[in-house]
């Protein structure tokens, strides 16, 4: 009785963990502030980027403000591979990084591992 | 709280539970038994591990996973379920999660600072910068920081001094270590009107320069953004790992909740050792190694290769070059030195340079440059010009004296007769390796000016190099073929393309890629639609900025034997790419079943602290391997034929 008790749950939760991770799930998606001086957002970085996608207007100087609060050394650099930007990311500072935004387009940027991604749309 | 003081903690309590591990069979016991390794694994993991939790909980809201979720799930699920045996009075294994966090921070400490090793590279760099000059103001020389220097200031440098910036010799000589830049070891000398390389070291002699280039306009700083583009740029191999990254942790979850399910419910195992196994599974999985594999080796691969003058763009270049089957070669200023002289001129030698020079004043040929040069060492005017027509592909015609002049190559002959004696003079001449110019007046051809650009002296070693590879060398130029296979004679090329026009160049590296990848080594104008077309576009440093955008790799030295180098330094790139992804692949292929006790029938079996073990050094394995690039050789191997 306990035996199937324990298989029943077990085979709950894997379907549990598959619906929560491979679901659809909607993404944060927040455009930058424009002012005069250019653009900025704040990104806070928690076991995953918030927001996650960034959408940032064509032509005007962008600054993204990446701020770690994650202990884990997952996150502790964040990569722009298109704009050759590899940047530390000490815990709980804030750090600008500064984006080109001549070319319009989707960009991705990830983790120092690769395991997390945002994704940047200039438009 | 930084890794290191995490693992030194957890280190320290984890000590008195190792030693009753290893002593029990002499009869020694912990003191306080159970409750002191519930204190001891406690502090561990409210101190040491609540980051693992921290960053799992928060990823988990956002609906991912990383590696943090396995430590944090297998150490929790370890320690409370002690906690229930304890009071339940079964065996307790407390030691385990205290263990797995020793040992994977134990990993993540090295692996942190192999890391920073690893991205070292770049700001080392930068840090060749000088940083103040001695700078000509006011008619005074004062001293000024090297973020004050300005274009068109004039600069000194003493012996033993660094160059501040890029420039243009004033006044002076010195020989000048230009290896922090080129790659280049012997010192260079360097004349007033040369050219001078921001951050290279003035080695005797004191002179004066004019800046030209400042801030992130210098080579230094162009290369630095280069190699920075490069290390964290992607590598095509690595599409693949993006996809396992993805759904890799809750795969292991899934498989640990299978592993549970099939030892407690059918194979009838006790919850204690199911939850061991599962655990175990939990552990042992390691995302990290695979992340890390591409984008390390990328990192000291292109990394290295820039100390050596050689700038690989992209993990694309790198991947693109493993394939290549032939290396197509631009002859002028490539496999040549690219400064062609007159070496002979045939008919009335001051009529035909006349009107030569009066055609080619304009003109910035290399070919024009050096019968201008040869009418100036002679003393010959330049007449006046006009009407002035460019023949494509052909040469140039103008009047001179009201006469129909003209200058050009032999596809001129298509429209101009000559004699039999004056085509086997032009015969011999370009069997010499000399290119003929036809020099004519009114339809007559009134001379010819012999002109030849000798192959650069490591041309033929280059070449042989290559060979060496099995690659086909291919030689492509504008030039007549007979001149061209004179050349590549010389330089022991396999196959000349000769009168080719500048707009063809693309055309025929494409014909030559439906036998395979190609490579294209260039440095002209004209060759900027080859090097972008080519699978490896590969730009000589001395080259025009048109050319060094177009290119994939470029080659600061100018030295031709950088090409094989690139290639070997790609491939091992490369080649450690791949080794580094089937470790890590392989790693948690095996590791994962082991783990998961499929081996229990033949007794093999892991534990969750070595699996702890295992997966700290798997992604420490990964970036050593990368590290290792660094201590590579690099040979050619015409050497070992």
């Amino acid at each position: 009785m306990v035996k199937i008790l324990v298989l029943i749950v077990g085979l709950a939760i894997i379907g549990f963990i598959g619906w929560w991770f491979f679901g659809k799930h909607e993404v944060a998606e927040i455009s930058a502030d424009v002012s005069d001086k250019g653009q900025s957002i704040d990104v806070e970085v928690n076991g995953g980027y918030s927001p996650e996608t960034v959408v940032l207007k064509k032509g005007v100087p962008a600054t993204l403000n990446f701020t770690r609060k994650d202990k884990s050394s997952c996150l502790d650099r964040v990569v722009f591979s298109d704009f050759g930007i590899n940047q530390a990311l000490p815990i709980n500072e804030k750090q600008e990084i500064k984006i080109d935004t001549t070319k319009a387009g989707e960009y991705q940027w990830a983790c120092g591992m690769d395991m997390f991604h945002g994704k940047l749309i200039i438009k | 709280m930084s890794i290191t003081k995490r693992f030194w903690i957890s280190l320290i309590f984890s000590l008195p539970m190792l030693a009753n591990m290893i002593l029990m069979p002499f009869g020694w016991m912990l003191p306080g038994g159970n409750w002191t390794q519930l204190i001891l694994t406690t502090v561990i993991m409210v101190i040491s591990a609540r980051p693992f939790w921290q960053s799992a909980w928060a990823s988990f809201t956002k609906h991912h996973s990383n590696m943090d979720t396995l430590v944090a799930i297998g150490t929790v699920t370890a320690y409370v379920y002690s906690i229930y045996a304890m009071v339940t009075k079964q065996p307790v294994f407390f030691e385990s999660a205290a263990f797995v966090t020793t040992f994977v921070l134990l990993g993540q400490v090295f692996e942190e600072r192999m890391r920073n090793n690893a991205s070292n590279a770049v700001e080392k760099l930068v840090d060749l910068q000088a940083k103040d000059a001695e700078v000509m103001r006011d008619g005074k020389l004062v001293k000024i920081p090297l973020s004050d220097v300005v274009v068109g200031d004039i600069i000194r440098v003493k012996p033993g001094q660094k160059i501040a910036v890029d420039g243009m010799i004033t006044e002076g000589t010195s020989t000048i270590d230009e290896s922090m830049v080129t790659g280049e070891s012997m010192p260079v000398s360097k004349k007033t009107g040369d050219k001078v390389i921001g951050s290279t070291i003035n080695s005797n002699g004191t002179f004066m320069f004019k800046a030209e280039k400042v801030g992130d306009d210098t080579m230094l700083s162009q290369i630095v953004e280069l190699v920075k583009k490069a290390q964290n740029s992607h590598a095509p191999i690595q599409n693949l790992t993006d996809k396992v990254s993805d759904i890799f942790v809750p795969a292991v979850l899934i498989i640990a909740i299978l592993t549970f399910v099939v030892w407690y419910v059918l194979l009838g195992a006790s919850v204690a050792s199911s939850l061991i196994f599962a655990v175990a599974v939990v552990v042992i999985a390691c995302p990290c190694a695979l992340g890390l594999a591409t984008p390390t080796a990328l990192m000291v691969g292109t990394g290295r290769s820039a100390k050596m003058g050689i700038l690989i763009k992209n993990g694309e270049v790198l991947e693109a070059v493993n394939d290549i089957k032939s290396v197509v070669f631009d002859k002028t200023g490539t496999i040549t030195v690219g400064k062609p002289e007159v070496t002979d001129i045939v008919g009335n030698e001051k009529a035909v340079l006349k009107v030569a020079t009066g055609l080619e004043q304009s003109s910035e040929h290399p070919l024009a440059s050096a019968i201008v040069k040869k009418a100036e060492e002679n003393n010959v005017s330049v007449p006046k010009v006009s009407q002035f027509k460019a023949i494509e592909g052909k040469g140039v015609s103008a009047l001179i004296d009201d006469k129909e002049s003209f200058v050009g190559n032999d596809k001129l002959l298509d429209d101009v007769k000559i004699d039999a004696k004056l085509e086997q003079q032009v015969i011999k001449l370009q069997e010499e390796a000399k290119t003929v110019v036809f020099v004519g007046v009114e339809n007559k051809i009134i001379g010819l000016i012999a002109i030849q650009d000798a192959p650069k002296e490591t041309s033929k070693e280059a070449i042989a190099d290559l060979k060496a590879r099995g690659l086909k060398t291919v030689m492509l130029t504008g030039d007549n073929k007979r001149v061209a296979d004179a050349v590549a004679k010389q330089v022991g090329i396999d196959s000349v393309i000769a009168d080719v026009l500048p707009s063809d160049k693309a055309d025929h590296v494409k014909a030559l890629q439906q036998d395979g990848k190609v490579a294209f080594v260039g440095d002209g104008i004209n060759d900027a639609p080859a090097l972008t077309v080519a699978d490896v576009g590969i730009a000589m440093g001395s080259g025009t900025d048109i050319a060094i955008e177009s290119g994939g790799i470029v080659l600061v030295k100018n030295d031709l034997r950088d090409v094989d180098r690139a290639l070997a330094l790609s491939k091992k790139t490369f080649n450690r790419i791949k080794l580094n992804l089937f470790w890590a692949f392989i790693y948690n292929i095996l590791g994962i079943p082991v783990a998961a006790g499929i081996f229990y029938g033949i007794g093999l079996t892991l534990s969750p602290e070595l699996a702890g073990l295992a997966m700290a050094f798997s992604s420490l394995s990964v970036v050593t391997s990368s590290m290792l690039l660094n201590k590579a050789k690099i040979t050619s191997k015409a050497k070992f034929a």
